[in-house]
């Protein structure tokens, strides 16, 4: 049986590291350990910024992005093209995109997607804001940002059929080979995929 | 490559049968990425999908397996796909021990003529036996019977019958309501054969 080698507060941290995506009980207390020996640099500043975020993140009542403002400040940039809406699954997907510069377009988080599976049906989603937004008349396209995956599909159908009557162009991602990936490596059906989405070149 | 639709090799490795060892899984079929292109493809594998809940674990079912390696195969063809899933619901009632009986009719023991199905016993029962209750019975489609081709209205028939007897023998008593992906499914074959004329 292993001892205690520290007192309550420093376990509590190091369960609650633990939680985060990536971190194991490990990880979580050498972290921790970090956390604690860098007391000023670390330790206090991230704990404050902490209490802050905590305090003024909120999501976005438009898109569903998480910011400290309502709209968004990607919803509030003037320099976007409001008339495309990219939508994606997840808040993460959204930063994804940003991270990549690709589009300096207006976004919709639906918070998930469509899984009979998993019990997961349109109501438990945001499709009825996307709607509401296509309606308003300003929306040209929508392009469907969600994953490759069977539940993803599902969703980008089912949000196609939503749009339907509103006259907006509606486009998927592109399934295929991906930037550095080698033919060899890749599954029959990407394989496929690719070769039915090619391109003049 | 984990996803509805795809066959994988797995092998699962522990060092005792009691510990929860580890799978590593080998892609053999991919067919999600075909399936996903399609509006009615996605809805069905999601509907073959749901319906594989309903089977209890570590029970294997050989003959349902081999019947869904078939059906997925012809999936992404909206005018079998629809065919084949009656075919695949009526082997799922089979393999759970609700089977319909569709032999001879319940009555009189005819072998022709058939053309409607107890919705209390699940047995086909013969055009004159059914008559008075016609209303009351479930239609059974010819294709069900002599196999072959099958028109819109004989596809959404075949529906309607295991559809009643999936609710009353699994969903219900289960309380795990059908997918549905099931209803969007067939909505879904309405529409492109209302289309299609």
């Amino acid at each position: 049986m292993s001892r205690r080698v520290t007192g309550p507060e420093i376990e509590r941290l190091i369960q609650l590291l633990a939680r985060l995506p990536g971190l194991g009980p490990r990880s979580a207390r050498r972290a921790a350990l970090q956390l604690v020996k860098k007391r000023d640099q670390l330790l206090i500043p991230l704990a404050e910024a902490m209490a802050v975020a905590a305090q003024k993140v909120t999501t976005c009542s438009c898109c569903g992005n998480v910011d400290t403002a309502d709209p968004c400040a990607v919803c509030t940039d003037p320099q976007r093209d409001r008339s495309v809406i990219v939508v994606v699954e997840d808040v993460a997907d959204l930063w994804a995109l940003e991270r990549a510069g690709a589009i300096d377009a207006l976004y919709h988080v639906l918070g998930g997607t469509l899984s009979p599976l998993d019990g997961i049906g349109p109501d438990d989603l945001d499709i009825a804001g996307l709607v509401e937004r296509a309606a308003q008349g300003e929306v040209r396209e929508v392009i469907l940002a969600v994953n490759a995956t069977v539940d993803g599909q599902t969703t980008a159908h089912y949000v196609t059929d939503r749009l339907q009557g509103f006259g907006i162009r509606v486009s998927r991602l592109a399934h295929g080979v991906p930037v550095g990936g080698e033919l060899d490596y890749l599954d029959e059906g990407t394989l496929t995929a690719a070769i039915r989405a090619r391109q003049p070149f | 490559m984990l996803q509805p639709g795809n066959t994988l090799q797995l092998t699962w490795r522990a060092r005792l049968e009691s510990h929860l060892g580890m799978f590593t899984a080998e892609l053999v079929t991919a067919r999600a990425a075909r399936l996903i292109d399609s509006r009615s493809g996605v809805l069905a594998l999601q509907t073959l999908a749901a319906h594989l809940r309903y089977l209890a674990e570590r029970d294997p079912h050989p003959a349902l397996y081999e019947t869904g390696r078939v059906i997925l195969d012809h999936l992404d063809e909206e005018t079998s796909a629809a065919r084949l899933m009656v075919r695949f619901e009526m082997a799922l009632l089979d393999e759970l021990g609700f089977g319909l009986d569709l032999s001879k009719c319940a009555s009189t023991g005819r072998r022709d003529d058939l053309v409607y199905v107890s919705p209390k016993s699940g047995r086909a029962v013969s055009r004159e036996a059914g008559a008075p209750w016609a209303d009351r019975m479930l239609p059974l489609p010819a294709f069900l019977l002599q196999g072959g081709e099958a028109g819109t209205d004989d596809v959404l028939a075949g529906f309607d019958l295991t559809g009643h007897f999936l609710v009353r023998h699994l969903a219900e008593p289960r309380a795990v309501p059908l997918s549905p992906a099931r209803d969007q499914f067939l909505r879904q074959f309405r529409a492109a054969n209302a289309r299609s004329g």
